[in-house]
């Protein structure tokens, strides 16, 4: 609305001016007018490249220097100063890390818990949420509170004797070990919960109406109608579990049922440099991926849903 | 007859969620506090141990070092991690351009597994060929030792965990200055606000419940600091890098069945971080006030 006014308003300006106007749709600290003056457009761009250089540098600079990394022979890499494009590249790094590490075997692993722990959180999240949104138990406002509860305690804490509560119940080595823990997220359960609420009345008892049991209007009418939500928990669900590294470093310990986290922490000592990279790259590439197709979910979940560390 | 039926099919729904939070959520925290009375080698049923395992904690020589380097980290990184994404998002917030981009970018180390971070890192802080020491040798610096100096070790992780983390504090700033009303700011200007004025009089006003959230859910984080130590220093050079989650872990599964003493240590540094929760709780009801 802001930019319509101004538009029209600068009209005649605009005609004399060089077409480098800065376009303002929203109004921020700076004001459209200070951004638009001759020393305001001139501050702007020097802000915007210097910030677009500067996180390129920051941020990607040094996925740049690993991928590049791997890329690079034993010798190349201990150059000094270091070349900044491999002058041989081969790939044979990548090939040599996949069999050093049996990276084959780690991301098999590690895609079996993420996507296990998915299907049970999803299974166990969504039922908890379904029951305290919809059916509205005695007692179900304790029941989230006391789950909302556990969000408060920092899981360092309780790493310990949730690892002793595992040896207790002989789940280490336990692909359940990671699962179980998992499903116990209080946040995914609020989250679902505040979409269920949102959900009107009138649809469930319709479909009540025709006949349809608790389990069914879950699965036909609250499930389809809650996919955004259920897509941000799903995204965010399987990516922590592709990240986590020190409750899989406790739990799975055997070497054929490490992740890909784990199996490189233990294994990366006693190998040569360009060849960790290659096994870095190799295990950074899924969650980039999805990073890249998810996109908009990942940060529309991340705002959206409140806060999450 | 209806009100029994739908408690039970609500209590079938959740069943599975209890049993989750019982075993794995609320037993845990019962079973923290009996642990850190007990001396247990998860083998053999445990034995009463009364304050042993605190006396024992306490009188390890680490433990101070442990406590004043998780609080100096913890220090370090909210200069670095509470500061430079508040003034990231401020800036990127002003721009027009680039902003996907520049969002995409700012977020990218965060989706990376924290492993791959760190184990890239170690290779940057390489005080040989490492790229730091490279890009010091270019700018015509002295070299820096980096990991292998305790002057420098708790910094290189500082940066380390900065640098795979705002990205997620970013962007949720971001989201707070973009609802931020622009009439405040019009308003502001017409006072006579200059930049500044008006950063400290709208801004930071109008997002401070995120700012004051954010401190806490950072400091509860770096508080817990384990995967730096672990991977890049093991503790040293000198113990200057102990922190005491890492000490944590080093009592329950280095020193050996130290489980008791890892839960009496648990205890204080839940105790330590309930302190702080009430504090902070104290100062926003006081900002409401």
């Amino acid at each position: 609305m802001i930019s319509a006014g101004a538009r029209t308003a600068t009209g005649h300006a605009r005609e004399r001016r060089p077409p480098r106007r800065i376009d303002v749709r929203f109004r921020t600290i700076v004001s459209p007018h200070q951004l638009n003056s001759r020393w305001g457009r001139r501050v702007y761009w020097a802000v915007l490249v210097a910030m677009v250089a500067g996180s390129t540098l920051a941020f990607v600079f040094p996925l740049y220097w690993m991928v590049t990394g791997a890329m690079k022979s034993g010798p190349e890499l201990a150059r000094m100063p270091p070349t900044l494009l491999p002058a041989a590249p081969t790939p044979d790094a990548f090939a040599e890390a996949w069999s050093l590490f049996d990276i084959g075997l780690l991301l098999r692993n590690t895609a079996y818990y993420a996507f296990g722990g998915w299907l049970v959180s999803m299974a166990v999240d969504v039922t908890a949420a379904y029951a305290l949104s919809k059916l509205r138990p005695v007692l179900g406002n304790v029941i989230l509170g006391a789950m909302l509860a556990t969000l408060m305690i920092p899981p360092m804490v309780v790493l310990i004797p949730l690892y002793v509560t595992i040896v207790d119940l002989g789940l280490l080595n336990n692909p359940w070990g990671l699962w179980l823990p998992a499903a116990a997220n209080g946040f995914n359960i609020f989250l679902l919960k505040r979409f269920f609420d949102s959900i009107p009345r009138e649809l469930i008892e319709a479909a009540r109406i025709d006949g349809a049991g608790p389990l069914r209007v879950l699965w036909s009418v609250v499930l389809p109608v809650s996919r955004p939500i259920l897509g941000v928990v799903s995204i965010f669900t399987i990516v922590t579990s592709f990240k986590d590294f020190v409750w899989p470093l406790l739990v799975m310990t055997e070497s054929e049922r490490m992740t890909v986290g784990v199996g490189l922490s233990q294994t990366a000592g006693a190998v040569p440099q360009n060849v960790i990279m290659g096994g870095l790259v190799i295990a950074g590439v899924p969650t980039i991926v999805v990073f890249f197709l998810f996109q908009r979910h990942i940060m529309a979940g991340l705002t959206a849903g409140g806060i999450k560390g | 007859m209806g009100v029994l039926r739908r408690n039970l099919t609500a209590y079938g729904f959740l069943c599975a969620a209890l049993f989750c939070f019982a075993l794995f959520a609320w037993y845990p925290m019962v079973r923290e506090f009996v642990l850190s009375f007990q001396r247990t080698n998860l083998v053999d049923p445990p034995t009463w141990a009364g304050l042993d395992n605190f006396k024992a904690v306490v009188q390890d020589p680490a433990f101070g070092t442990a406590w004043l380097n998780t609080l100096q980290f913890t220090g370090l990184a909210l200069l670095c991690g509470y500061a430079v994404p508040f003034v990231t998002a401020l800036v990127l917030n002003e721009l027009r351009h680039a902003r996907a981009y520049l969002r995409f970018v700012v977020y990218l180390p965060v989706m990376l597994p924290p492993i791959v971070a760190v184990l890239l890192f170690r290779w940057f802080f390489d005080p040989g060929p490492g790229l730091f020491n490279q890009i010091l040798d270019l700018l015509h610096l002295p070299a820096l030792a980096w990991l292998d100096s305790s002057a420098t070790a708790l910094i290189s992780l500082v940066i380390v965990s900065t640098w795979m983390n705002m990205g997620s504090a970013t962007l949720i700033y971001l989201a707070a200055l973009q609802n931020v009303p622009p009439e405040l700011y019009e308003a502001a200007e017409l006072d006579g606000a200059g930049i500044l004025n008006r950063i400290r009089h709208v801004t930071i006003p109008q997002t401070r419940l995120i700012l004051l959230l954010m401190l806490m859910l950072q400091v509860v984080a770096t508080m817990q600091v384990f995967i730096e130590p672990y991977m890049l220093t093991g503790g040293g050079p000198e113990n200057s890098t102990v922190t005491v989650a890492y000490l944590m872990y080093q009592f329950a599964f280095t020193y050996g069945d130290g489980y008791g003493q890892a839960g009496a240590l648990g205890m204080m540094l839940m105790l330590a971080l309930l302190v702080f929760a009430a504090f902070q709780l104290r100062l926003t009801r006081e900002d409401k006030a």
